[in-house]
């Protein structure tokens, strides 16, 4: 399976995560088509985090099944790897390297083809061409979230998971960002995206889901929704959980 | 990508780091001369039996500066997530255990390199007198210590403790391979015939390759979560 022929995205059934007596992730079933853009919206230490880390194979689920483009997730993860692009709130970057040094580093383990210019138009992309041959270690949050963004994308993911994208990014990058994702879900990549912005969580995502103690509580597309309504039901939801 | 090109991938990254920080080959290197130091004041030079506890004081010194380079060798992998981005790329991941592994036995034997030179002034004794036979134990018995150093490492990066820890991991589990090359080494530089220390040979090859296949077979599971 490539990249460009996946048949469905990704699907969750009954999937639960448990660290020790904590359940991060409990009981929780989603379906995700192709292209779509689904937005999660939750309080911290909802298991947000833990849900995008179990799609993406990072943790392993303690019970339930996760499957992407039909192929179960724990028997195919080294071939669904090359389909999934992260960003989190951590960088994956390395201090001591360039930025130039880090994409070329991550194009390699992806086996990216003509991994220099690849590597060149997505700094160019994320406004880092000038910083290309300078340590990470030198950079502001802010570019080295540019920087992560790049990384993600080296190998011209089918489905991107994005932990909180626009933490620590100044109004230009994080406009930048926006077209990027706006740009890549047009192409058709999936795209699972958690924050805590509403307003940019809902303008964004085709379908937003809510998730509180580790469930589902709510699951919609976000087309009717406004942000007034949307707020109620979050907040009724938190409320709901003793947050 | 192919394990090989993985492994390579991630040496090159460990040493184009390393070349351009020098932290973890000066420092390990500072603290084996520290040692060799210290032991030259406590040890009378002018005894006969100075070569009897030369292999010792030298594995020591190797040990002591090599403990300090495996704990140094996952944090910069936890710096900023970096593990997780490599768990998520389409390698193989016991390529990331011997990447890493590579990069701190060569780091190691750089270190063992300049600190050779040092022992022989401070001691008077020349250990590389039957070259190729100590050229294989500080080899053998680097390989050892690294594949064991750099699993612990990999074990204690989540801990809080881990600079703590990671040592009292690894020291006990290392002792064996210790033994092996300290006896080896000493035999060696005392001109003892091979004959009668091929079994520490023997001791230390088994135990490179039980802690090779073990790290080879586990790394995938200690690192998931």
């Amino acid at each position: 399976m490539t990249g460009n022929n996946i048949k469905s995205a990704i699907k969750i059934n009954n999937v639960s995560k448990r660290f020790g007596r904590i359940t991060a992730v409990d009981n929780v079933s989603l379906s995700i088509e192709p292209g779509e853009f689904l937005t999660i919206f939750g309080p911290n230490g909802a298991g947000k985090t833990t849900l995008i880390g179990l799609m993406s194979g990072l943790v392993r689920v303690t019970s339930g099944e996760i499957s992407i483009g039909g192929l179960d997730i724990k028997e195919h993860h080294d071939e669904l790897r090359k389909l999934i692009g992260l960003i989190s709130h951590q960088t994956f970057t390395y201090g001591q390297l360039t930025a130039m040094e880090n994409l070329l580093f991550f194009a390699k383990l992806y086996d990216v083809k003509n991994i220099k210019e690849r590597a060149g138009f997505l700094l160019e992309q994320v406004g880092l061409t000038r910083r290309a041959n300078d340590i990470t270690r030198t950079f502001s949050r802010g570019m080295l979230q540019r920087l992560s963004i790049a990384r993600a994308l080296i190998h011209d993911p089918r489905i991107l998971f994005l932990d909180e994208p626009f933490t620590g990014l100044d109004q230009h990058a994080a406009e930048t960002l926006k077209q990027s994702l706006v740009g890549l879900h047009n192409e058709n990549t999936t795209i699972v995206m958690i924050t805590h912005n509403l307003k940019l969580g809902l303008e964004m995502g085709a379908r937003v889901a809510l998730q509180v103690a580790g469930k589902i509580k709510f699951d919609q597309p976000s087309g009717k929704l406004d942000h007034q309504s949307f707020e109620e039901v979050y907040f009724k939801a938190v409320g709901e959980a003793h947050y | 990508m192919s394990f090989f090109d993985s492994v390579i991938a991630i040496v090159r990254k460990d040493v184009a780091m390393e070349l351009r920080g020098k932290e973890i080959i000066t420092t390990s290197f500072f603290f084996a001369l520290l040692t060799l130091v210290i032991f030259n004041f406590a040890f009378d030079m002018a005894s006969v039996q100075a070569k009897d506890f030369a292999g010792g004081v030298l594995w020591v010194a190797f040990l002591f500066s090599g403990a300090l380079t495996m704990n140094r060798s996952f944090l910069y992998e936890k710096e900023n997530g970096c593990l997780s981005a490599l768990m998520l790329a389409p390698l193989d991941r016991s390529s990331i255990y011997f990447g890493k592994m590579i990069g701190n036995l060569f780091f190691m034997l750089i270190t063992e390199v300049f600190i050779i030179p040092v022992f022989i002034l401070l001691f008077n004794i020349n250990v590389m007198d039957r070259f190729w036979w100590q050229t294989v134990t500080l080899l053998l018995g680097t390989i050892g210590f690294t594949s064991v150093g750099v699993l612990i490492s990999a074990m204690s990066v989540n801990l809080r403790a881990r600079e703590m820890l990671g040592p009292l991991l690894m020291l006990p589990v290392v002792v064996p391979v210790m033994i092996a090359a300290v006896e080896l080494s000493g035999g060696i530089i005392r001109g003892e015939p091979m004959e009668g220390l091929y079994i520490w040979l023997e001791i230390l090859v088994a135990f490179n390759v039980i802690y090779l296949v073990i790290a080879w077979l586990v790394f995938d599971i200690l690192i998931e979560e």
